[in-house]
């Protein structure tokens, strides 16, 4: 059936460096990369958020992410739990881990120089790698889920029910997030002391416990993500590092520190991710990730909403 | 011809005006008071005149020289030297390290380098803290060692932002002192302060500017009771009553 | 000081006479890692400007001098300097982008994260280059071929290797280029506004250092006779390199040194007993746990430390 659908429209095409792409590759990388621009913004929200408040750059957010995979994957292999479901406890277990790496380890060394802080999310990244490396090793895997397999058709075009899905919970979650920091007393201190930590001291709000919530939170979203993600995302360790660089890529250009733009740059990267594997060889897509950062970071603006780091 | 001139200086951040149109000069050998409310632009002019920020538009000139556009450390070697409102030590050097830093603008030769160094320690009154770790310092000394590093460039023209803030009034009174002495060696000053007693004492010439303007210059006494100055520190209200 | 320094020589020197093949190795090992970390130190640690992605310099330089010998039956004396230059090249155009770019701290060490990343994929995807599977090398034991039969050859090279870059080091503290190194390293903006180049002296620090790691890729190649770009351009490798010196003491001298000396022996122990397999792994996780612990507890490393322990005892004589 999808080849009679396919022959269709062999008629239409795109030109893209000096190939004919067919026209329905692009529209269905265009969908795929809303879809996923969902996790993307999840991750990125996440990322900037414990850089918002806590200036700390978390080296080890991919990892803390694949982290979170192998968890929902230990829980639907051992427990036959469905990551859409386990997404929440994979939060949970993430926003422990978090709320440990600030308490116990960035806590103490607030006022030392930023390399510092640079080499112990270094040391956090190796560690949480190359753990999962010597627990589940290095071939990759993939979750299974009931909903990976169904597709809804539209057109000549299909989405993935996983995909959609992952978008809509990643959405909510964001919302979620959002309503938190927003609406409630603990988020709206979070963001007092992100934006002025003495103020935050001076109104009495323990700093200590609100950068942990902080960073607890941050790892949570990664955590939800790269369980929502692993029915539709191969991964094995090293898989942290290019997950890093995604968020690095959407949080630079976002802004740092910037939530809108965090999400908003978490779509946009996805689209530019998603479009590039059309065009180019697969063994390039990462090349192009990495190239993208080195442009991003050369020309950063001081990102779409946010203000630009010291 | 004055040893700096800085003719329609001009900058702007976003929607902000910090300095619009401003002409400053400071004579060879002169002792120049910059003074102004908060947000006034003070601290942007320094950093226009030193090169750490381009200027929108205008020309400045050392030594009958355009400076416009060179980095910081080319106006340094033209004889230009700067310290920060909030000092910036070197914190895991020494104080003779430190120092040392300023030095090798002019001696290039490392050990020449410390034996200056040393030198000017002497003058600044720190001689006996050379081997302390700069971060040990207490805040006046703190402010000693950034003048010391500065004044290590040898410039001709030093530039000093708020120096005395912080510092206790017997603190002011050795600042001041060592203000004079380095004067009088013959460097010319250009000096930001909020310590009103201080700036009348050091200056011979002051400038006011408010919101990026300046708005009265003479001498210490003009400025005073000018009335353009007392509404931009106290308000409107205050310029009313007349001086008896 | 001095004295106990050139007797640590005068033992080295002599060391290879009664070593076991193995301990030879270690040796080897030893000095070869304390050399990358001893270049990367001039702009990681006297500079402090945190370079993530040296390992690019060690797989433009072992490869270059690999494909030279190769295709062209060059040298690897020379091919080894061709590939220092042209590692140094690609440190000019990092340092250029980085330092022009003002990218300081994360910002930098990302950028060079990437570059070295670009040129891992970049260099797998290139047939003529071995793809994937890489390089490898003939054995001829010729030494004109940079090969030898006799594994103490290598021990004497690396040891060479190590001083040399110590004693780039040592010159560049002595002079002004040292200082106005840790100036920036300090505080960039006052140093700065005290007449330092900035860019300029970032930009020394880059090239040599990157020049002398280039030099190092091409004894990696030929020592071991086969380039991946897995491992030569590797993040794995980049972490060996910076590992030993923070360790040790960065933007010290012996800091690096003393970093390989302690770390090289550790990570061949967990290699031997955990080392089968995908456990493979497990020694990153110490340095990692490593990482932490110094940046915790001792954050100017271990040979700073040392150094204020045994002078504690001379001085409380009084």
């Amino acid at each position: 059936m999808r080849e009679e659908r396919r022959g269709r429209i062999a008629g239409g095409g795109v030109w893209a460096a000096g190939s004919c792409v067919d026209l329905t590759l692009v529209v269905q990388g265009v969908l795929s990369g809303i879809l996923f621009g969902g996790v993307y913004s999840l991750m990125a929200v996440g990322l900037t958020l414990i850089f918002g408040v806590m200036r700390v750059v978390n080296f080890a957010h991919g990892d803390m992410m694949v982290w979170g995979m192998y968890l929902a994957y230990v829980l639907a292999a051992r427990a036959g739990v469905d990551p859409y479901v386990s997404f929440v406890v994979c939060a949970l277990a993430l926003f422990v881990l978090g709320f440990l790496v600030q308490r116990g380890l960035v806590d103490r060394i607030v006022s030392a120089p930023h390399e510092m802080q640079i080499l112990l999310m270094l040391g956090v990244a190796l560690v949480l790698e190359n753990l999962a490396l010597v627990l589940f090793g290095p071939e990759p895997t993939r979750v299974r889920s009931p909903l990976a397999a169904a597709a809804i058709w539209i057109g000549p075009v299909f989405v993935d029910v996983a995909r959609l899905v992952t978008f809509v919970v990643a959405v909510a979650l964001t919302l979620v997030l959002w309503a938190f920091l927003f609406k409630t007393d603990l988020g709206r201190t979070v963001r007092a002391a992100a934006d002025n930590t003495y103020g935050a001291l001076v109104i009495g709000a323990d700093v200590r416990r609100v950068y942990a919530v902080a960073f607890g939170i941050g790892a949570a979203c990664v955590g939800a993500a790269g369980a929502l993600v692993s029915p539709i995302l191969p991964f094995q360790p090293s898989t942290g590092l290019s997950l890093s660089v995604a968020s690095f890529n959407i949080v630079i250009i976002g802004g740092m520190g910037s939530l809108l733009g965090a999400f908003v740059g978490g779509l946009l990267v996805s689209l530019a991710e998603s479009l590039g594997a059309v065009f180019l060889k697969p063994s390039l897509k990462e090349l192009f990730s990495f190239s993208l950062l080195v442009v991003i970071l050369l020309f950063r603006p001081a990102g779409l909403f946010g203000r630009r780091a010291s | 011809m004055s040893l700096l001139e800085a003719r329609g200086l001009a900058k702007r951040f976003g929607g902000l005006q910090a300095v619009a149109g401003l002409d400053l000069s400071v004579a060879r050998g002169e002792i120049l008071g910059l003074i102004g409310p908060n947000g006034a632009g003070k601290t942007t002019v320094f950093n226009l005149l030193s090169g750490f920020l381009a200027p929108d538009a205008g020309d400045i000139r050392l030594d009958g020289r355009s400076i416009v556009g060179l980095a910081p450390h080319a106006i340094c070697g033209l004889g230009l030297a700067r310290t920060f409102q909030i000092v910036r030590p070197f914190p895991r050097m020494t104080v003779l390290e430190n120092v040392r830093v300023g030095a090798l603008a002019r001696h290039p030769h490392a050990p020449d380098a410390l034996a200056r160094a040393r030198e000017v320690l002497g003058r600044v009154g720190l001689a006996a803290r050379e081997r302390v770790a700069a971060s040990a310092l207490t805040l006046a000394e703190r402010k000693r060692l950034e003048l010391a590093r500065a004044l290590a460039t040898e410039p001709s023209l030093l530039l000093l932002d708020e120096v005395m803030a912080g510092l206790n009034p017997t603190e002011i009174e050795t600042i001041i002192g060592l203000i004079r002495g380095i004067h009088r060696s013959g460097v010319s000053i250009l000096l930001i302060e909020h310590n009103m007693r201080a700036v009348m004492a050091l200056s011979q010439r002051i400038v006011v500017l408010s919101f990026g303007e300046r708005i009265a210059e003479g001498t210490p006494a003009d400025i005073a009771n000018h009335p353009k100055v007392v509404e931009a520190y106290l308000g409107e209200e205050y310029v009313r009553a007349p001086q008896a | 000081m001095k004295w106990a320094l050139a007797g640590a020589l005068v033992a080295l020197l002599a060391l290879p006479a009664v070593l076991s093949s193995y301990a030879l190795t270690l040796f080897i090992l030893i000095f070869f890692y304390g050399f990358l970390g001893q270049a990367w130190n001039i702009v990681g640690g006297y500079a402090g400007q945190l370079s993530a992605g040296h390992a690019a310099f060690v797989g433009v330089g072992g490869y270059t001098a690999a494909v030279l010998s190769i295709e062209l039956g060059l040298t690897p004396w020379i091919g080894m300097l061709i590939g220092g230059a042209l590692a140094a090249a690609l440190g000019a155009i990092v340092g250029y982008l980085g330092f022009r770019f003002g990218l300081r701290g994360f910002y930098f060490v990302l950028l060079t994260v990437a570059f070295a990343e670009i040129c891992r994929i970049a260099v797998t995807n290139i047939d003529a280059l071995g793809g994937p599977l890489g390089l490898y090398i003939t054995f001829t034991g010729n030494p004109r071929q940079f090969q030898f039969q006799d594994g103490r050859a290598y021990y004497y090279i690396a040891l060479a290797l190590m001083l040399v870059a110590t004693a780039t080091a040592w010159a560049i503290e002595r002079q002004r280029f040292g200082v106005y190194l840790a100036a920036i390293r300090e505080d960039e903006t006052a140093a700065e506004a005290l007449g330092v180049n900035a860019f300029k002296y970032k930009m020394l620090a880059m090239v040599v250092s990157s020049f002398l790691t280039g030099l190092g890729g091409t004894f990696y190649a030929f020592y071991l006779f086969s380039l991946q770009p897995n491992t030569l351009f590797g993040i794995p490798l980049s972490v060996e390199i910076i590992i030993r010196p923070i360790v040790g003491g960065a933007g010290t001298l012996l800091g690096p040194i003393l970093g390989s000396f302690i770390l090289t022996p550790l990570a061949e122990l967990s290699r031997l007993y955990l080392g089968q397999g995908g456990l493979h792994g497990a020694h990153l996780i110490a340095y990692g746990v490593l990482l932490i612990a110094v940046v915790l507890f001792l954050p100017e490393g271990a040979y700073p430390r040392l150094v204020r322990a045994l002078a504690r005892p001379a001085g409380s004589g009084r």
